[in-house]
């Protein structure tokens, strides 16, 4: 199945879902993005050298690992995870940020803007604008920029400013709508790296497009070392691009599950989480240049959404995996914050991988319905992005005494 | 069909400019709730005061993305305090009973697409409300909501700006009704905007596309810039000054400031 052929239907839509709702002024900002895309999209060599780029400064392909000790532990389905953790700056971003920074260059733009929620978007965009020689400005929630501070770090070493945004609920949404208020102004010169499959079209295309590559690999990886095709598939799902990303090598396998884990946080009710489709909590909406679900109320006003992991705290969801849910193609699920804390010590323990907290969502799902699997059945996680950079949030998830303890002797450190 | 109300009067409230000794039209913006509905009242009786002749509602919206920071604040502000929509309509009716104004609405297509585009629309003609500008809706998305104000009579308000070709513009012009707001720069509401030879260049790019009366917005603050406007278009509009009037000293500020910008 061709997600991007729009022939049938209206450019940009899947299903009722996508679209472009942007301010007129941007109008030629995106139809000039959207040619550009489609020329880059229908050129091979643009491909070809967006992978010889992620080869030589990211470590592509990442390998795909058999979990052999946890699968026995549980006793159930074989677990692989495919590793987008060991990409450079630690996530699956980096690739849809080195294929818009090819974009870039083609467009001759100079400046690029992005929002970031968890800050792996942020780094990976700051990343790329110093390899590029972009200049670089990243918009992220006050909130998150106090909880992500290593991630604030790097980017601002790499040259990049970093804007704490005092707006609304001052995490990623407001994030993007301060990215938006940049871009009205200075589209001439920048361009907006969205960092999710989500956004006004072309962004969920593209961005799906880019992320596409994990798929691709992933199929060929797990028919390699297994011989046959994964049973399930489990990604995170925030805004959706690492989900999207690994789904569409398997789109065309209808024997192989696909399961979207979105954020349970504190369990169902309007305000405790950030599941769109897997809780019954949001209803289909328009904001931030795409029709999907949001979480909303009845005057359509975006709610407070909670995630332990911030890389999920997301109002709004990628419309092509609406689209899918819909059609039965891809199953929702949302595992709480407790759940997904249990997930990650297991990780760390029985197989020494450190999953990003966005990514343990994937994990704790996957254990659940792998100890209820056959032996010889395997199921796939997506692993899109590493802990360790996570270790200020997750050791407070783990509630860490010697952790406590090192801040406080540092702080005292600083003190001085 | 056309809004042949919305447009009549336009049109004579254009012919009586001279007689008032005014260069534009002009057209205020107010937040529904913000600071509160009384004293979106006591705004309102001032621009009355001062002959305004347009007047755009805003009905807060959680993710005011095309706006600046001072009616980004105004709209969180207002949703914090709970104004729902329908207050902000039943405010609408009271403001378009008591005055000879005209009023549309101005928000995001969320409110309007969560409430229902046909509810929505028929709640606005209900409480008076005469169109709507909704600049995060492109024409390309607005088809239904179009032909139900057709059938209503209210006017789509259409967004044309400085970005745009002139063939966009003749698009755009083919969905316009009532007036048309241009937007006189690039950036969000609420800063400056120099009046000069480019932005007169854009007017009349538009005014060559369209016999719809134009509206210019963004960063209107003063006398001059009235004057400016009703050498090149018909309508100017003052958003974030005025409510930066009021946030200094209420009814005072506000009255001194259209002083300045219109006596």
């Amino acid at each position: 199945m061709d997600l991007f052929d729009f022939t049938d239907g209206r450019e940009g839509y899947y299903g009722e879902y996508g679209g472009t709702f942007l301010p007129e002024i941007l109008h030629s900002t995106i139809e000039e993005l959207k040619a550009e895309f489609r020329k880059a999209k229908d050129d091979p060599t643009f491909w070809q050298e967006f992978i010889e780029l992620m080869q030589s400064y990211s470590g592509r392909p990442t390998p795909v690992t058999h979990l052999a000790n946890l699968s026995r532990k549980l006793g159930g389905a074989q677990i692989y995870i495919k590793r987008e953790d060991l990409n450079h700056t630690g996530s699956h971003k980096i690739n849809n940020v080195m294929g818009q920074g090819l974009l870039v260059k083609r467009m001759g733009k100079n400046r690029v803007i992005a929002e970031t929620g968890a800050g792996q978007h942020g780094y990976a965009t700051a990343t790329m604008a110093a390899r590029f020689g972009f200049e670089s400005k990243i918009y992220m929630g006050a909130i998150d920029v106090a909880r992500q501070r290593p991630n604030v770090f790097w980017m601002e070493n790499m040259g990049s400013t970093v804007v704490a945004v005092e707006d609304g609920q001052q995490t990623l949404k407001d994030a993007i709508n301060e990215c938006l208020r940049d871009w009205v102004t200075n589209m001439d010169t920048t361009h907006y790296v969205l960092g999710t499959a989500c956004g006004p079209h072309p962004f969920p295309e593209m961005v799906s497009w880019f992320q596409s590559i994990i798929g691709r690999e992933a199929r060929e990886q797990m028919i390699s070392s297994t011989g046959k095709l994964p049973d399930r598939v489990f990604a995170c799902v925030g805004g959706g691009s690492n989900a999207i990303g690994l789904f569409q090598g398997f789109m065309d396998d209808e024997e192989t599950q696909l399961v979207g884990c979105e954020a349970g946080g504190f369990g169902p009710g309007k305000g405790n989480h950030a599941a769109r489709l897997a809780y019954k909590d949001a209803s289909v909406g328009v904001a931030q240049g795409m029709k999907t679900y949001f979480l909303q109320n009845d005057d359509g006003n975006m709610l407070h959404t909670h995630s332990v992991a911030a890389g999920l705290d997301y109002i709004g969801v990628n419309p092509i995996l609406v689209h899918l849910w819909e059609k039965d193609r891809v199953r929702f699920e949302a595992v709480t914050d407790a759940q997904v804390t249990e997930a990650l010590k297991l990780a760390m323990r029985t197989e020494g991988v450190i999953p990003a907290l966005e990514s343990s969502h994937g994990f704790a799902q996957a254990v659940l319905e792998a100890e209820q699997m056959s032996k010889d059945e395997i199921v796939l996680i997506n692993m899109s992005g590493r802990g360790d950079k996570d270790i200020f949030t997750i050791a407070d998830a783990l509630d860490d005494d010697h952790w406590k303890k090192f801040i406080r002797q540092k702080a005292e450190e600083y003190g001085q | 069909m056309a809004n042949s109300e919305l447009n009549n009067y336009i049109s004579d409230r254009k012919a009586s400019l001279p007689s008032r000794g005014r260069p534009a039209m002009v057209m205020t913006h107010v937040v529904c709730g913000y600071p509160s509905f009384e004293d979106n009242w006591k705004e309102l009786q001032v621009m009355h005061e001062f002959g305004v002749d347009l007047v755009e509602l805003q009905f807060p919206f959680s993710e005011p993305s095309a706006d600046g920071p001072l009616f980004v604040k105004a709209n969180q502000e207002a949703i914090s305090k709970g104004v729902s929509v329908d207050d902000c309509f039943n405010f609408m009716k009271k403001v378009t009973e008591a005055f000879s104004f005209k009023v549309v609405m101005m928000g995001y297509f969320n409110t309007i697409f969560k409430t229902g585009q046909r509810t929505f629309l028929e709640r606005l003609k209900e409480a008076g409300g005469h169109g709507f500008i909704v600049p995060d809706l492109p024409i390309e998305e607005a088809r239904i909501l179009h032909e139900i104000a057709a059938e209503l009579e209210l006017s789509p308000i259409v967004l044309m700006t400085p970005t745009n070709s002139d063939e966009r513009l003749a698009e755009l012009a083919l969905a316009a009704d009532g007036f048309v707001y241009t937007v006189a720069r690039k950036g969000v509401t609420g800063t400056n905007t120099d009046m000069n030879s480019d932005l007169a260049e854009f007017i009349d790019r538009c005014k060559a596309k369209t016999d719809v009366p134009l509206a210019v917005g963004f960063g209107i603050t003063t006398a001059e810039d009235v004057a400016f406007i009703g050498k090149h278009a018909d309508i100017a509009v003052i958003g974030t000054a005025a409510l930066k009037a009021w946030e200094t000293g209420g009814e005072t500020s506000l009255r001194g400031f259209f002083t300045q910008l219109l006596n």
